[in-house]
């Protein structure tokens, strides 16, 4: 738990040691705001809510998030630190997670920083705070989902560019698998079950219900395993190949 | 203590390390010798727990590296080929990350910080980024990220490379400094280096030991005296040139 600790503070401050973080940071706020204003018609709407915010984040995530955690393990085997790291005194597990951890919690930072749009909504009309609480975590639990997956990719490569595209042609399969045109492939002759199962498996479904407001234990487990599954192959992709 | 018995490590069809066995004892500085490509890197790498080993075993300060790895890796420091360390921290925060990691006690740490920092004179550049640092100043983050717990067991893989005359002459006083109670293994291919801090030498070529003496009996080997000469006729022996070889095949 202590090197956990130590190993995610170390993790979390490069990123600021770093420009990535303002660039991150500065990017993902303008293209939300910008998508929320003029895609999503926040204004024209008329409706005191957050939907056209949201309804982006999926999207902006593909883009971003990959370019967060193409960083976390090809650059310590680029740069040799694995072996650094590798022989201090913490086990793989610790290493995994405090760095995830980290790259999850940045995002988080990104995500908070968005609360203009919330404070505006708030002053324009009376908007359903509880809803908007959930879709927020909902967000949140979604960036963690993508950071799982590019955490596994850029623990198999030593490329950050290559981390970054196979990350990124990852998760957009797992949004696509919920998305009407690809579900309408499987709609008219499939069975109901095997629709849903596609349905299930991605981010949108899931995202999409906890942004509603309605938090189900489902969708948390969805997440939670997702993140569970992606982690632990993480750990033994490393293991299989740490010196390459 | 350093125990290792049997050691072998394939990668698919290439034998790196051949089933070595050698034990090193306290106030021993253990030379290991070799032409590149010659196992000793990936010697170093199974003996602090980076690589697990094909076969065979490696223990350290009684600590079984496959069974009781944290405990094993407690005791010893590592100096990494290329000293990596991360670039964007400061020499500061870098060595404090290492001494969280370390689970070194709040005055302990302080003083532990103090030695190295005064001992590898790192004091100048300790608010400067480590990426902006020369090649001499980065290995010398490196070995003090190694001393930091002052470990039992240093492993310090080309701990002078790159280093100029000066720097190498006080890498090479540092190790005599500590080399009384420790356990120092160095690989090299700086052969006045052995002769300067080592009272043991082990060469290695195609993943086997060829020798394992002390660096004075191993200059005696040689009519000239001088370990170059004994380093080049014992590896080339091991390892028949490309050339060779192939009219070897022609002929048969």
């Amino acid at each position: 738990m202590r090197n956990t600790l130590t190993l995610f503070r170390r993790e979390f401050w490069s990123y600021f040691a770093t420009p990535l973080a303002f660039v991150f940071i500065v990017i993902f706020l303008l293209l939300a705001g910008a998508l929320a204003f003029y895609l999503g018609g926040f204004y024209e709407r008329g409706q005191a809510d957050l939907a056209p915010f949201f309804n982006y984040h999926p999207w902006l995530y593909l883009f971003l998030i990959p370019a967060l955690s193409m960083r976390l393990w090809a650059e310590e085997r680029k740069s040799g630190t694995i072996e650094l790291l590798m022989t201090l005194p913490v086990t793989l597990w610790q290493a995994v997670i405090g760095k995830y951890l980290a790259a999850w919690a940045f995002a988080g930072v990104a995500l908070v920083l968005t609360f203009p749009i919330w404070i505006t909504v708030n002053y324009l009309g009376d908007p359903d705070n509880g809803a908007i609480l959930a879709a927020y975590i909902g967000s949140f639990l979604m960036a963690g989902g993508f950071l799982a997956i590019g955490s596994c990719i850029s623990a198999a490569t030593r490329n950050q560019v290559i981390a970054f595209i196979f990350t990124v042609v990852l998760c957009f399969g797992f949004l696509l698998s919920g998305f009407p045109m690809v579900l309408g492939l499987f709609d008219g002759w499939a069975p109901r079950a095997i629709v849903d199962a596609v349905a299930s498996l991605s981010f949108l479904t899931h995202f999409a219900s906890i942004s509603k407001g309605v938090i189900d234990v489902r969708d948390l487990l969805y997440f939670g395993i997702l993140i569970g599954v992606w982690l632990l192959a993480t750990a033994i992709v490393l293991e299989m190949k740490k010196a390459d | 203590m350093i125990e290792i018995k049997h050691l072998t490590k394939r990668y698919g069809e290439l034998l790196a390390v051949d089933d070595i066995s050698f034990d090193v004892a306290p106030g021993q500085v253990l030379g290991f010798l070799g032409p590149n490509g010659a196992g000793k890197s990936t010697t170093m790498k199974m003996i602090t727990g980076f690589l697990s080993p094909t076969a065979g075993s490696v223990r350290v300060c009684g600590h079984d590296l496959e069974s009781a790895p944290l405990a094993a890796k407690s005791c010893m420091g590592y100096l990494p080929e290329g000293a990596p360390s991360y670039p964007e921290m400061t020499v500061r925060s870098f060595l404090e990350f290492i001494a969280d990691i370390r689970g070194l006690s709040a005055d302990v740490r302080k003083r532990r910080l103090d030695d190295v920092i005064g001992r590898l004179a790192l004091s100048s550049v300790l608010e400067q980024v480590i990426e902006t640092l020369s090649k001499g100043f980065k290995r010398r983050v490196g070995l003090a990220q190694a001393l930091l717990h002052d470990p039992q067991v240093l492993i310090l893989d080309e701990p002078t490379d790159g280093l100029d005359p000066n720097q190498k002459h006080e890498v090479r006083s540092l190790i005599n400094d500590m080399s009384r109670d420790k356990i120092i293994v160095i690989s090299t291919h700086i052969l006045e280096e052995v002769d300067a801090v080592c009272n043991r030498a082990i060469i290695i070529a195609s993943g086997r030991i060829l020798a394992d003496d002390t660096p004075k009996n191993l200059a005696a080997r040689a009519p000239s005296g001088r370990l170059d000469d004994v380093f080049r006729t014992i590896t080339t022996a091991a390892t028949p040139r490309a050339i060779p070889a192939a009219e070897g095949a022609a002929h048969a």
